[in-house]
């Protein structure tokens, strides 16, 4: 768990970040920097800016002030089309296409890309494995045909089914019932040490956060408060961090070592 | 004479009245589609222009039919008496149908759907044509349907106009006091209707995902 070098080998970096919406500041003076094998969990409130700054990132939303470097190159300089190819992104509600078979939504970016179809097979089926469907009773199946955990994992497999250096996920687990939700966090944990993949991960749970991350950025009120490690944050003296770790209740007092997955 | 004798004598006009119904009725519909999806479309992109285009569509249905077609014959260009009037008129009566559902078809597609669409790089015109005309196909088709319906009954009143089709049967029965004739026009017209319909439901059916 090694902090990111400068300038190169980066995947993302925000600089001074800011989004207003009709004068209204949502998000400000954002800075951070993710490089490949690294998970930033974006830690807050709701309407804390979490979700606005990942949307900054692959350009569902444009940045009022500030600047975006994805891979090394500003973000302004990208065809928006290609940088989204380029990072996999992965939401609460899933989305999945309901007229879409699983192996229709999972090859859905390399066939966009136009790779040759005998690679989109072999890729979709790798994916569906990687996140724990067999591809025999899965890969025909609509979405409406799977329960809501089998869906996020189709959600996952999609969003990494062109390999994309970047993966952003907005609150990818909310939805699920808390057995489901333990569990796809624990393989996804175990999943993110193997990719080697810069991770955006948003989330408004301080345990989650703690699993799965290499790196906390705490938000408040549209602001980045400051950027953690696991057991630095436990013990930060920040008051919105002081918050966060209150609410785990007394069962994960401020001495214990945030727990990990492996 | 009796309403069969009076079918099979004239047989051969029910049959070309029919086929100039049906044309009326396909010509106006082909315009009604080709205006009102794109517009429908757009409407769901421009929620300012929405309330206007829809209340204008509304206003239309709310015409009387026999005013409507009479209000277009001194309209320049438009107007006059014959088809084109009359394929003028049923176009605007099948419109609000077809917009309205168009508008209500795509704007019902789930965001979350179009939010992943967006996300992963699809371009617009992907997300269009893969995800959001497919998810709203059966609402636009079920628009289509009652537009259909809609200006097969209409399409009998053309003839008012001099447009021809069966509603020239309907017309002649009312002067001559004669429900044969009357029936002679209104009962293709009705079967006519059950017809399409028929034939719709199944396209609704082979192209909903």
């Amino acid at each position: 768990m090694n902090r990111a070098p400068h300038a190169d080998g980066l995947a993302v970096e925000l600089r001074n970040v800011g989004y207003s919406l009709e004068k209204r500041q949502i998000v400000s003076g954002v800075s951070f920097k993710v490089a490949p094998g690294e998970t930033l969990m974006l830690l807050g409130r709701s309407g804390a800016g979490k979700t606005t700054t990942l949307k900054l990132i692959n350009r569902l939303l444009e940045t009022s002030s500030g600047e975006i470097f994805i891979e090394g190159r500003p973000q302004l300089e990208w065809d928006p089309i290609r940088l989204r190819r380029r990072i996999g992104y992965v939401i609460q509600d899933v989305g999945l296409f309901p007229h879409w078979t699983v192996e229709q939504n999972v090859a859905m970016v390399p066939r966009l890309e136009s790779w040759p179809e005998s690679r989109v097979r072999q890729r979709v089926r790798e994916m569906l494995e990687l996140v724990g469907l067999e591809v025999a009773k899965f890969a025909a199946r609509k979405p409406s045909e799977l329960s809501g955990g089998q869906r996020q994992r189709v959600g996952v497999a999609r969003a990494l089914a062109a390999d994309p250096p970047i993966l952003l996920m907005d609150e990818p687990f909310g939805a699920l019932d808390p057995v489901t939700r333990a569990e796809l966090q624990r393989e996804f944990c175990e999943l993110a040490g193997r990719l080697a993949k810069a991770i955006i991960f948003v989330t408004h749970d301080l345990r989650e956060a703690l699993l799965i991350g290499t790196h906390i950025g705490l938000f408040a009120e549209g602001r980045l408060a400051g950027i953690y490690e696991p057991d630095e944050f436990l013990h930060s003296s920040d008051a919105e961090a002081r918050a966060f770790v209150d609410s785990l209740g007394t069962e994960h007092g401020r001495d214990r070592s945030s727990p990990k997955c492996d | 004479m009796s309403f069969w004798t009076f079918l099979v004598h004239y047989r051969a006009e029910i049959f070309s009245r029919t086929l100039e119904h049906l044309l009326l009725v396909a010509a106006a519909m082909l315009a009604a589609v080709l205006i009102g999806i794109p517009v429908g479309i757009a409407l769901v992109r421009r929620q300012n222009l929405r309330r206007w285009v829809l209340g204008a569509a509304n206003v239309i249905q709310t015409i009387p039919s026999l005013a409507l077609f009479g209000f277009l014959i001194p309209v320049p260009f438009m107007g006059g008496i014959g088809a084109r009037t009359a394929i003028i008129a049923l176009a605007l009566y099948a419109l609000l149908p077809i917009l309205r559902n168009t508008y209500t078809g795509i704007a019902g597609v789930d965001p979350a759907v179009l939010e992943s669409a967006r996300g992963m790089g699809m371009t617009p015109a992907q997300i269009l044509w893969d995800v959001q005309l497919p998810l709203s196909i059966a609402v636009i088709l079920a628009g289509v349907r009652v537009a259909m319906i809609i200006c097969i009954g209409v399409a009998t009143i053309a003839a008012a106009i001099g447009a021809g089709g069966l509603g020239v049967f309907i017309f002649r029965g009312v002067a001559m006091v004669s429900n044969s004739v009357i029936l002679a026009g209104a009962i293709p017209a009705a079967l006519l209707a059950i017809g399409v319909d028929l034939i719709l439901g199944l396209v609704e059916q082979k192209l909903t995902p």
